[in-house]
């Protein structure tokens, strides 16, 4: 189902048009309004105007997550406080938290987009949503009900937890749609296992998930042990909370970007430049409709590919593939761009080997030199070498095929590779450069 | 007439080869016997010891990376040309030896060979049918 016909599937031409009349006309008001767009413009030597066609947005300066922080809490604003009816806010890991302003129009943008998700997803007039997307500070909550309420269906506001009254009134009320986050969807399926709940037997048939990283391995599990459609949607509180994209039930590959409200482009993290459509790169959104907070060239460091081959749902915006790690992670091998979540892609659903990697970049005679470690699965141990020697080739022609770099792993004990997040513990770069 | 081999992944790190016998030698465990395969950069310790599954519970509990196999225990006459007579049965029969080595004690007038085949049974079948004696579990744990 498409909710807003009209503009989901405007022509590429219309559709770019459109893009540069708001474009314009925001770089204006941002000009005019932030001081902090004033005095950024002023120091690049750039000015409204310069914007001559689409294109020109390159020229204009990208905006950090600490921008928004440094001008803590009001200070990107591009309206007077009492026009503003909704401030959320995400909690920051450390410090202040990153404050972000809704106009009544901007609540009114929001829910269209979140109209759009669910209307893409299948959920219509007369489904019964349970939203537990967490309620409060956090956007997840109130973006997915506004949106719900937009297209007439009826909204459960249970939020996140309390896994037993959710698989109760899931089954008392007939449950046909949830939002939540993946993790938590495989979570409360073992529950309902205790409990001794059938989801597949309910009428439940379609799960809305995002807020967190997945890969389509759960998806599957998901849709399997839920007996559903699992669809995949991106947002972030800056650019304006969930509904950022969304993916279609039809196609299940890839996040159409509302175009009309957002110019999503993706850069080489590097250097700033911006790449051409399909490759890897940073997303960087500019928010052409927003009022309150409007963002120029918001960098999300979030590492995706844009397609913009047509999609057989009949959307002509582009689609935003899932996001294949951070752009703090990425490390450059032999001049190519190296992501080790790419790396974990390959391992994750490879028998014999557990997907727990450490990447070692050393540089041998000038030539950068690639080497991952990766832990043996006691379960499928073999006695003989050449099973073992199989697997090694194996993952390394894997990785070859993924990233384009030839690489040697080696396979070492279980457990003998640290366990946490973040690339400090993933990568070891010996390279003195 | 097949017997427990006990296997483990072992980093090319040195000391983990003495972890590993000393863990047995702490629990009264016999190693019978014992052959390291090795690449450049890790390598499978193979063991037979007088009480496999209490070895294998015990390296697991350790987190070692640990499997069993089955593999036959072959007396081979000690006499020149012994060896190849079994050899050439089994491949007259087309079955893979994947790896072989020396049991530590002898039995009398015999080598005792242990032999990992690509399919045991068969094995176990094509032997005796030509008069080879395959050590029983017992026989070689408790030697
Ligand atoms: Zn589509």
């Amino acid at each position: 189902m498409i909710w807003n016909e009209e503009f989901e599937t405007l022509p590429r031409e219309a559709l770019e048009a459109l893009q540069f009349r708001r474009l314009k006309s925001l770089l204006e008001t941002v000009y005019a309004r932030v001081p902090f767009y004033k005095a950024k413009f002023d120091e690049c030597g750039i000015r409204p105007e310069d914007l001559k066609t689409l294109s020109d947005l390159n020229k204009f300066p990208f905006t950090y997550k600490q921008d928004l922080r440094d001008n803590y809490p009001f200070g990107m604003f591009a309206v007077p406080q009492e026009q503003v009816v909704r401030i959320h806010a995400s909690s920051g890991t450390t410090g202040k938290p990153t404050v972000v302003g809704y106009t009544r129009r901007d609540i009114d943008t929001w829910s269209e987009l979140m109209a759009r998700t669910l209307s893409a997803a299948g959920i219509g007039k007369g489904d019964i949503l349970q939203n537990a997307y967490g309620y409060g500070l956090f956007t997840g909550g109130l973006g997915a009900h506004y949106g719900a309420e937009k297209i007439g269906a009826s909204v459960i506001p249970i939020s996140g937890g309390n896994s037993k009254r959710q698989l109760m009134l899931m089954k008392d009320f007939g449950t046909t749609a949830i939002s939540c986050t993946p993790s938590y969807a495989l979570s409360l399926f073992e529950v309902a296992e205790e409990e001794g709940y059938d989801i597949k037997s309910m009428p439940i048939k379609v799960g809305v998930f995002g807020a967190e990283p997945w890969t389509n391995e759960m998806r599957n599990e998901i849709e399997a042990k839920w007996g559903i459609d699992a669809v995949d949607i991106y947002g972030l509180s800056e650019i304006i909370g969930p509904g950022v994209g969304f993916e279609c039930v039809e196609a299940k590959n890839g996040m159409h970007v509302s175009e009309d409200h957002f110019i999503v482009e993706t850069i080489d993290p590097d250097t700033g430049e911006v790449l051409p459509f399909g490759e890897p790169g940073e997303l960087v959104f500019t928010t052409i409709t927003k009022e309150a907070i409007p963002l120029i060239r918001y960098r999300t460091r979030d590492i995706a590919v844009i397609n913009r081959q047509p999609c057989k749902c009949g959307r002509t915006f582009v689609r935003m593939s899932k996001v294949m790690g951070r752009s703090d992670d990425m490390l450059i091998i032999r001049g190519v761009n190296v992501f080790p979540s790419q790396i974990e892609a390959v391992l994750v659903d490879k028998k014999g080997v557990l997907p727990h990697y450490l990447l070692e970049v050393d540089r041998v005679e000038n030539l950068d030199t690639l080497e991952v470690k990766v832990e043996v699965e006691g379960s499928f141990f073999s006695d003989e070498i050449k099973e073992l020697q199989r697997l090694t080739r194996e993952i390394e022609k894997d990785i070859k095929d993924m990233i384009g770099v030839t690489c040697k792993v080696r396979l070492v004990e279980p457990k003998s590779i640290a366990r946490s997040e973040g690339k400090a513990q993933r990568v070891i770069d010996k390279r003195k450069l | 007439m097949k017997i427990t081999q006990i296997s483990v992944f072992i980093e090319n790190e040195s000391g983990r080869l003495h972890e590993v016998t000393g863990l047995l030698g702490d629990n009264n465990i016999n190693i019978r016997a014992l052959s390291l395969a090795d690449t450049s950069d890790f390598g499978i310790l193979r063991l037979i010891v007088n009480e496999p599954d209490k070895a294998y519970r015990l390296l697991r509990e350790n987190e070692f990376t640990v499997g069993r196999t089955e593999v036959l225990a072959v007396e081979v006459p000690d006499n020149p040309g012994g060896l190849a007579g079994v050899l050439g049965t089994l491949s007259k029969s087309s079955i893979n030896v994947e790896y072989m080595y020396a049991l530590v004690e002898r039995s009398t007038d015999c080598a005792v060979m242990i032999f990992r085949f690509d399919d045991t049974s068969r094995a176990v079948d094509v032997l005796t049918a030509s008069g080879y004696k395959l050590k029983k579990g017992e026989q070689i744990y408790e030697i």
